[in-house]
């Protein structure tokens, strides 16, 4: 454990901090922020009303919409003098967020970061490969800061040039490796076809910390598998810190969120209410000791759910499901709530391969009409007829036995389905509501 | 003695196998028979053509899903009865047929047949056994 004073602190001792630190970081940003000064003034709340922890409910949320709104710097608590960095989102849903870090941000950053190495197991006799992109975007210097502040020795190769990256973990002897669940697998890929001596299990890697993005636990199976080493979720978005927000302890169940640094909550996504310890709903983040970008009850829009276990790596911390989507990604069917993340491990438990696949829905009479179709690749091929048939009816089957909905699936040629660049077009929806 | 038929999948749809055909043709294979096995929404086509590797290579080149399986042509007497008898021997000896289909010529005064076994090399064992004559890839595919 990097820091045992916090990250297993008892209990109400981190509560009575967070308290404090909770009334620090509302005041900091209704006193140096218009934003926050406006909003809280038209809900009619102020920091003097904050008396417990119990009154969070009362503080309006910060929504994705309002960073973009007052997209550079308007969400800037600290005069531009304070702040040392500037990252940005690459804005997926639409305009770019920008964040900015003081000094004092910077170390927290580092500190969480380094924590998070350290909970897959690294210190500083590690070496560390970071392949998350080196620039605006906050995975690739989180990591490398993190690693650094862990004493580690860092290779700060940045994303791309598997070969190289291949090369490098031979060579130098990297134990760690920091990049996105995905692109281990590609590098797993690019083994497989293009390296036919190269052999992880003779490297020196032994774990990596995957974030960035969704993914399954059977593409951490695959990865493990494929790679021989421990693969460890981890988590953040930009807007709270960048990476650091929470990660996975050695028990491999659910993300320890570092918790004298962020509060969270979980929230009905309709309504807005807090919803008890260990439902699941949209987890809001509030920032404890951040100075230039503080965020106050920030609505993530990723689902999970939180709650407290004796964790067998003797964290205090509340621990967050890994998130399975987002609210936007969200599809209703039938009146069943269903992600697409969900679907994906679908498709993965049976064929051992994430397939490309696209749902339809359509609107039949009252009926919602739902059409999975699922590219065939060599690895479900038969030349069997039956094999095939029984293939489309077990996807059926998962289908109505995980999300109780019955559809259709059609075996269909690869490359059917369109590709966009970046993120795939999963969902298809004609439903005229 | 194996013959190797290629598998392809295909949407049940105009224009899909013409396009594959067209991707042999284009290479030059030429195909010596082929079945259709379809369902409402896709079908697979197995096919016993002159260059399995090169039909297989130039298929995936052109993004089709196809594959390689292990099947047995048998030579029977081309009269009444024969593919009875033949389905005779294989039940006697326990073989299970996943399909079957026939070539269109002739080899002298017999008839090819290319079946599809859950267990090609219990098969092969037994036909032999059987005095059944298992004609070999090069008499087939030739070169």
């Amino acid at each position: 454990m990097f820091n045992k004073d916090y990250e297993a602190m008892p209990r109400e001792k981190l509560k009575e901090l967070q308290f404090e630190r909770l009334k620090w970081s509302i005041t900091h940003a209704y006193n140096n922020n218009k934003f926050y000064k406006t909003t809280f003034d038209n809900a009619g709340f102020s920091p003097d009303k904050f008396k417990s922890i119990d009154d969070m409910k009362h503080v309006p949320f910060l929504m994705k919409q309002d960073m973009r709104e007052n997209s550079p710097f308007g969400l800037f608590a600290t005069p531009m003098d304070k702040v040392v960095r500037i990252h940005s989102s690459s804005g997926t849903t639409g305009n770019a967020t920008v964040v900015g870090y003081t000094k004092g941000d910077i170390g927290v950053w580092s500190e969480v970061m380094a924590r998070t190495i350290a909970a897959a197991g690294g210190n500083e006799k590690d070496i560390v490969q970071v392949a998350y992109g080196y620039g605006l975007f906050t995975g690739g210097l989180g990591a490398h800061y993190g690693a650094e502040t862990l004493g580690a020795t860092v290779i700060p190769i940045s994303g791309g040039n598997t070969e190289r990256q291949l090369m490098l973990i031979k060579d130098f002897g990297t134990t760690i490796l920091a990049c996105t669940p995905s692109y281990a697998i590609n590098m797993a890929d690019f083994v497989a076809t293009k390296m036919p001596d190269y052999d992880f299990k003779k490297t020196n890697l032994k774990a990596g910390v995957f974030g960035a993005e969704p993914w399954t636990e059977s593409m951490r199976k695959e990865i493990e598998t494929r790679m021989g080493i421990k693969a460890y979720d981890i988590y953040g978005l930009s807007e709270v810190i960048g990476p650091g927000v929470s990660c996975e302890c050695s028990e491999q169940s659910g993300l320890h969120v570092f918790e004298d640094h962020f509060y969270v909550e979980v929230i009905d996504p309709e309504t807005g209410e807090v919803l008890p310890e260990g439902e699941k709903g949209e987890i809001v983040y509030t920032s404890l000791t951040k100075e230039a970008c503080p965020v106050i009850r920030y609505r993530s829009r990723d689902i999970t759910r939180i709650y407290y276990d004796a964790c067998k790596c003797g964290r205090t911390l509340v621990k967050m499901e890994k998130v399975t989507g987002r609210t936007d990604d969200m599809i209703i069917i039938r009146g069943v709530n269903v992600f697409p993340m969900q679907i994906e491990s679908i498709l993965m438990d049976i064929e051992g391969t994430e397939p490309h696949y696209q749902i339809i829905l359509d609107r039949k009479g009252a009926l919602d009409d739902v059409e999975i179709m699922v590219e065939v690749n060599e690895k479900i091929f038969s030349d069997e007829l039956s094999q095939m048939q029984k293939l489309t009816s077990q996807i059926q089957q998962r289908f109505r036995s995980v999300l109780g909905i019955s559809a259709k699936v059609t075996l269909v040629e690869p490359s059917t389905i369109e590709r966009s660049l970046g993120k795939a077009k999963r969902v298809i929806d004609r439903r005229d509501m | 003695m194996n013959v190797t038929q290629v598998s392809l999948f295909l949407e049940n749809k105009p224009g899909h196998l013409q396009s594959a055909l067209k991707v042999l043709a284009d290479e030059k294979i030429n195909i010596l028979t082929l079945t259709i096995a379809e369902v409402s929404d896709f079908g697979i086509v197995r096919m016993i053509v002159n260059n399995p590797e090169k039909a297989v290579h130039a298929l995936k080149e052109n993004r089709f899903t196809c594959s390689t399986t292990d099947v047995l042509a048998i030579e029977l007497t081309d009269e009444a009865g024969s593919l009875l008898a033949a389905l005779d021997t294989f039940s006697k000896r326990q073989l299970n047929i996943e399909y079957m289909y026939a070539f269109t010529e002739k080899r002298g005064d017999k008839a090819v047949m290319i079946f599809r076994f859950d267990d090609i090399d219990a098969a092969k064992k037994a036909l032999q056994e059987e005095g059944y004559n298992i004609v070999k890839k090069i008499d087939i595919v030739g070169d």
